[in-house]
């Protein structure tokens, strides 16, 4: 994954609180390979009728090109599926604004670049009635921690470790791995202490 | 030292390291994995990398498990075989179709002892806080989180605030542990406990089997909370005790003695806490699209002239969705089918207790019943329940997630009615257009008595409750 400082785009609102992962995408399309592609999954039951056919007066299919989502309360929550995500970024969307995100589903976001930025649920609504139908041109910039909308900079909440993460793209498996040591002696230390963990015949470690 | 919580001791045990941003690098004891954890051996594979401690990882065939019969489509099928084939290559315990103890992962790890008290456990599904009831730190992950657990049997996490709910008393007849999971959930939201590790205390808590322990903790994740637990007692070594993979002899003394440090110290301060009455709670149902829209089954719909202009025109677009009136009786609500069953309510208590009420009792609806496990089925048909199930006229099926998440074809058609034991109402959750209305198992069976959404207790006036 690579990281990103700054994106700038178009910001859409989905007038929506508790915008859950069973939304985003719905359980039946999960067993398509990535590769396929999750964006035309995204939202599907409500961008699309029982036919198929597109409706058009979805705001993501009426401006598929946004790429800042603004939403509501407890975006995100429910089931633990990354699938959620997949869909939002291959739909081309980089940052979702909310007052709050799902904890399961924001770390997923952060795993693929996705940035899950907090606002107020007074600066939530006020954008969300300015936007309204339309879409409006969105900076973000992730070292200041801003959003500029509307002429206006606002700061967004994330946690330091994820901005950061964002920022440099890291990957975790190659971060622990230099910490191969500290694990090999953690688990010496539990087979010794807490043998009963490791299943007959593999408690020594 | 400062008195420590039940979340503190946990996480102190399991921390290999804790960087300067106060990310901890945490231990994992048991990695379960299902079908969805395709995403993450892709990963590994594209590495190049083995997993790490296969024995400690255990794989499971639930979420697209058939319940009737074979898989239902081509691309089912392969779901199921591309986790078997991935077990066989990494040289995990894999419970697939044809194993006999085969279930729904949250109800198998207890069952077969591999969830023990003090562990972490994680798996990529947001209801592994289940294996809390135990004292376990348990919580649900990401695919990308699945491939470093595999990877390196560490997750880092920060540390969650602490909130501890507390429900004292006696519960009433017909009341029980999903009552008191979405009587907490409508008062503090679906986003209640968001950021906290919910420890679950008091003494109605205390008198409650394991079986309901895992029901209220696997809620946690509807009111927002990643985490819950319970401090392991008696009623906790008792059930673990003899399982397969439990500790035995010596080393079962040895656990005990380490399990019963357990608990949150007298004085240990939660960053929250929160007091519930038992004698409160009174069966619960869910009438609209997230698991906060609860309520006592002797209430009504919420009046949409009550509320402001934009409040009722939200609530207007659920009350559309759920074909419900403004104002209506929950107990005036007709269901068109049932179903009992999913890693909330489908363990042996749950089937009996549905049972209770439906013995020599038709169905007005037509339903599924599908145990959590094979083992929960066996037990279940050993005590005739299966029997009860089907002279009521319901249908008797295999294990697996099943209509829960309506991923192996068992769905709710559009625009149906289902009074569920499961645990999300959302949207499309058991179907396109499910409308999905949540309740206990005892509940669920007086739905499909009545036909409608019902108060148990009348049902319950001169049966044996448990």
């Amino acid at each position: 994954m690579s990281g990103w400082s700054t994106h700038t785009g178009l910001a859409i609102a989905l007038d929506q609180e508790n915008v859950d992962t069973d939304q985003l995408i719905p359980a039946r399309f999960m067993s398509t390979p990535r590769s396929e592609g999750y964006g035309q999954f995204l939202l599907n039951d409500l961008r699309r009728d029982e036919q198929g056919r597109s409706r058009g007066e979805h705001p993501l299919n009426r401006h598929p090109e946004a790429t800042v989502l603004v939403s509501r309360r407890n975006f995100g929550s429910g089931s633990s599926r990354e699938a959620a995500v997949y869909a939002l970024v291959d739909f081309g969307i980089r940052a979702v604004l909310a007052p709050s995100f799902g904890d399961i589903f924001a770390s997923n976001a952060v795993n693929n670049g996705l940035l899950p930025a907090r606002l107020s649920e007074d600066v939530i609504d006020q954008i969300i009635t300015q936007l309204g139908d339309t879409v409006e041109p969105a900076s973000v910039d992730l070292q200041a921690q801003t959003i500029s909308l509307f002429g206006e900079t606002l700061n967004f909440e994330i946690d330091p470790t994820w901005r950061q993460k964002l920022v440099n793209g890291w990957d975790d498996i190659d971060l622990t791995q230099a910490h191969a040591d500290a694990i090999s002696d953690y688990r010496t230390r539990r087979a010794k202490q807490q043998p009963w963990i490791f299943p007959a015949g593999d408690g020594a470690g | 030292m400062k008195p420590q919580t039940l979340l503190d001791k946990l996480w102190q045990e399991h921390e290999v390291k804790r960087r300067d941003d106060g990310a901890s690098l945490l231990w994992v004891d048991r990695h379960l994995v299902h079908e969805g954890s395709h995403h993450a051996f892709a990963k590994l594979d594209a590495r190049g990398m083995k997993v790490a401690e296969p024995s400690l990882t255990y794989g499971v065939a639930d979420h697209y498990a058939p319940t009737r019969g074979a898989p239902a489509s081509a691309d089912i099928a392969r779901m199921i075989s591309t986790l078997e084939a991935n077990a066989t290559k990494h040289g995990i315990t894999c419970f697939g179709l044809d194993d006999p103890r085969q279930g729904i992962v949250h109800v198998i790890g207890p069952e077969q002892g591999l969830t023990l008290p003090g562990m972490l456990v994680n798996c990529g599904d947001s209801h592994t806080s289940t294996h809390g009831a135990f004292g376990a730190l348990a919580f649900g992950i990401g695919a990308t989180e699945v491939a470093h657990v595999l990877a390196t049997q560490t997750i880092w996490q920060k540390k969650p605030r602490s909130m501890r709910i507390t429900i004292n008393g006696q519960l009433g007849p017909g009341v029980g542990a999903k009552d008191i999971a979405l009587a907490w959930i409508s008062k503090l939201g679906a986003d209640g406990a968001r950021g906290h590790a919910i420890e679950y205390a008091g003494s109605t808590v205390r008198a409650l089997s394991m079986e309901s322990r895992m029901t209220l903790c696997n809620l946690s994740i509807e009111g927002g909370g990643r985490f819950g637990m319970i401090a392991p007692d008696q009623t906790t070594f008792d059930y673990v005790a003899g399982r397969p993979f439990a500790p035995t002899g010596d080393a079962l003394g040895q656990a005990l003695s380490s399990w019963s440090q357990l608990a949150s110290s007298a004085n240990a301060v939660f960053d929250r806490e929160v007091e519930i009455d038992a004698a409160d709670i009174a069966p619960i149902v869910t009438w609209g699209t997230t698991p906060e829209e609860a309520l006592p089954i002797t209430s009504t719909v919420p009046d949409l002239k009550t509320l402001s202009k934009e409040e009722a025109q939200k609530l207007g677009e659920t009350l559309d969705y759920m074909g419900l009136r403004s104002g209506q009786s929950l107990s005036d609500i007709e269901v068109d089918q049932v179903f009992i069953g999913s890693c909330t309510n489908a363990r042996i208590e749950d089937l009996r207790e549905a049972a209770t009420v439906l013995a020599g009792r038709k169905s007005k609806v037509p339903g599924l019943v599908s145990p959590g496990s094979k083992l929960v089925k066996a037990q279940a048909e050993a005590e005739g329940l299966d029997r009860i199930f089907t002279d009521a006229g319901l249908e008797w099926v295999g294990s697996g997630c099943s209509m829960c998440v309506a991923m192996n074809g068992d769905a709710v058609a559009p625009g149906k009615r289902c009074a569920s034991t499961t645990n999300r109402n959302f949207r499309g959750r058991q179907g396109r257009g499910a409308r999905t209305h949540l309740m206990s198992p005892a509940m669920v069976a007086a739905a499909a008595v009545n036909g409608r959404l019902s108060d148990v207790r009348p049902l319950l006036v001169g049966r044996d409750v448990a």
